[in-house]
């Protein structure tokens, strides 16, 4: 087994070379299937029998949500990777994460407010998915304050590593307290294994949507730890050299 | 001198030092207390029947304000004169040192407020047997505050101004413990069965014993280095 290609996945510079490739059709997939998605979903697609057109908030609210929760995962497991392995590059990932974490997770709970108003009568109700929500926003919010509340690198590196990763056993315990506690928001209709108990039209544009806001999350994730990438590494020579040729004034 | 005896020194030790400023002992408990006795004079004096039902979430509140604040002090004045490093450098692991710490610091802030909690229970109108319920689900409450409240404390050690930035890292974690504490109060008010969110309580109890010294030790190991 060649483990150099291993070690070549956490070279900064490495990364930054291929990201560069991937970096337009990234965005250009992602600009294509968000807007089919969203036009798809809410020009096309039936209203439904019982809310009418107000459900068509689904097609952003369901991929961001799911995002929020995805974003987390990937976080803990850099932040583990950069614990047990010290490797650079994952912290930096993780660094990045956390806004754009951050942020799906407001635009799930904002949309699901305005979604709420009209269907459930309330902008918020004490609902078991939208405390845990609330509580994963607040984990976030912690996450980035810690960091920044550290003047060196190295710290901010480990001790949010141990956030997130302290973050990632809770979790399942916050959701199944809260749940238990109460719950008004419905079961999850999407399906990885068996039959949605979505009609195929609505969710067909909700798949499309789906995969739009994934590699959407992508792309900025990208965009993001590449600048990141430039910041921490301006000292090596490989990164003077690419500024050197791209940005000569910044020098 | 044997293992068992060098960490019996370390509780007394512990003991010995919380005891002597006994103003940093007893000052979340009157913080506790204030939280507790302004409650029913914020609220109009003919309702004795609303304090009597939401009386024990009152309670678990100003124990969970009241055992974060005392949270912030935890390690702070071990890190600053040495003891900490130590305590690292010591042949027994960082994490049992530090659970020891831990036991000592929930003696001495989260048993008293949770010994006074049948008290302000009686005070609220609450019966006596509820009073018992809320006693044990602090009882078995208080410890989990104290443990996940130690991750924060130790995170917080390489922060020079650590202010409001403990409570939003541990309120999220807080919150499972504030539920099901008041989730067995709130059943046995309602004479609905209580003893499964008890179970539940003692179980995350066993969880955050076995896991938050080790995320403490991390984050009190990445503070020394630091």
């Amino acid at each position: 087994m060649k483990w150099t290609f291993f070690h070549r996945l956490s070279s900064p510079k490495w990364f930054y070379e291929i990201s560069g490739r991937c970096l337009v059709w990234t965005g250009a997939a992602a600009l294509a299937c968000t807007l089919c998605g969203l036009l798809w979903g809410l020009l096309f697609a039936p209203p439904d029998y019982q809310q009418g057109n107000s459900y068509r908030i689904i097609f952003i609210h369901v991929p961001a949500a799911s995002l929020a929760l995805v974003v987390y995962l990937a976080l803990a497991v850099m932040s583990a990777i950069n614990f047990v392995w010290k490797i650079k590059l994952a912290d930096m990932a993780a660094a990045c994460l956390a806004p754009i974490g951050a942020s799906f997770c407001s635009l799930a709970l904002v949309t699901g407010a305005i979604w709420g108003k009209p269907t459930w009568g309330a902008w918020w109700v004490w609902d078991a998915r939208l405390t845990s929500m609330l509580i994963l926003l607040f984990l976030y919010c912690g996450l980035m304050a810690l960091r920044s509340a550290f003047t060196s690198q190295d710290m901010a590196s480990r001790a949010c590593a141990i956030l997130a990763m302290v973050g990632l056993v809770n979790i399942p315990v916050i959701k199944f307290s809260v749940e238990w506690w109460s719950t008004l928001h419905q079961g999850a209709s999407l399906r990885i294994v068996g039959q949605s108990s979505m009609d195929p039209s609505m969710l067909k544009p909700l798949l499309v949507s789906l995969a739009g806001f994934y590699m959407f999350c992508l792309f900025v994730f990208l965009l993001r730890l590449r600048a990141e990438v430039v910041w921490r590494e301006w000292r090596t020579s490989w990164v003077r050299a690419l500024l050197e040729r791209s940005a000569p004034h910044v020098l | 001198m044997s293992k068992g005896l060098a960490l019996f020194a370390l509780l007394m030790r512990d003991m010995k030092l919380a005891l002597r400023s006994p103003g940093d002992l007893i000052n979340p408990l009157i913080f506790f207390l204030l939280v507790v006795t302004l409650f029913p004079l914020g609220s109009a004096a003919g309702e004795a029947h609303w304090l009597a039902e939401k009386g024990g979430t009152i309670i678990w509140v100003a124990a969970l304000l009241a055992s974060l604040w005392a949270t912030d002090a935890l390690f702070r004045a071990d890190f600053d004169s040495g003891m900490l490093e130590q305590l690292a450098l010591a042949p027994e692991p960082l994490w049992f040192t530090l659970l020891i710490r831990i036991l000592v610091h929930w003696t001495l802030s989260g048993l008293p407020l949770a010994l006074l909690s049948p008290l302000l229970g009686i005070m609220y109108g609450l019966d006596l047997g509820h009073c018992g319920v809320l006693l044990v689900t602090l009882l078995l409450g208080t410890p989990q505050l104290s443990l996940v409240g130690a991750v924060g404390a130790g995170l917080m050690l390489g922060v020079r101004r650590s202010g409001v930035l403990l409570s939003l890292l541990i309120l999220p974690f807080y919150i499972p413990v504030l539920i099901l504490g008041t989730g067995a109060l709130d059943a046995a008010v309602r004479e609905l069965p209580w003893v499964a969110p008890l179970l539940w309580q003692a179980m995350l109890l066993m969880l955050a014993v076995t896991l938050a010294p080790l995320g403490a030790a991390a984050a009190v190991r990445m503070a020394l280095d630091g």
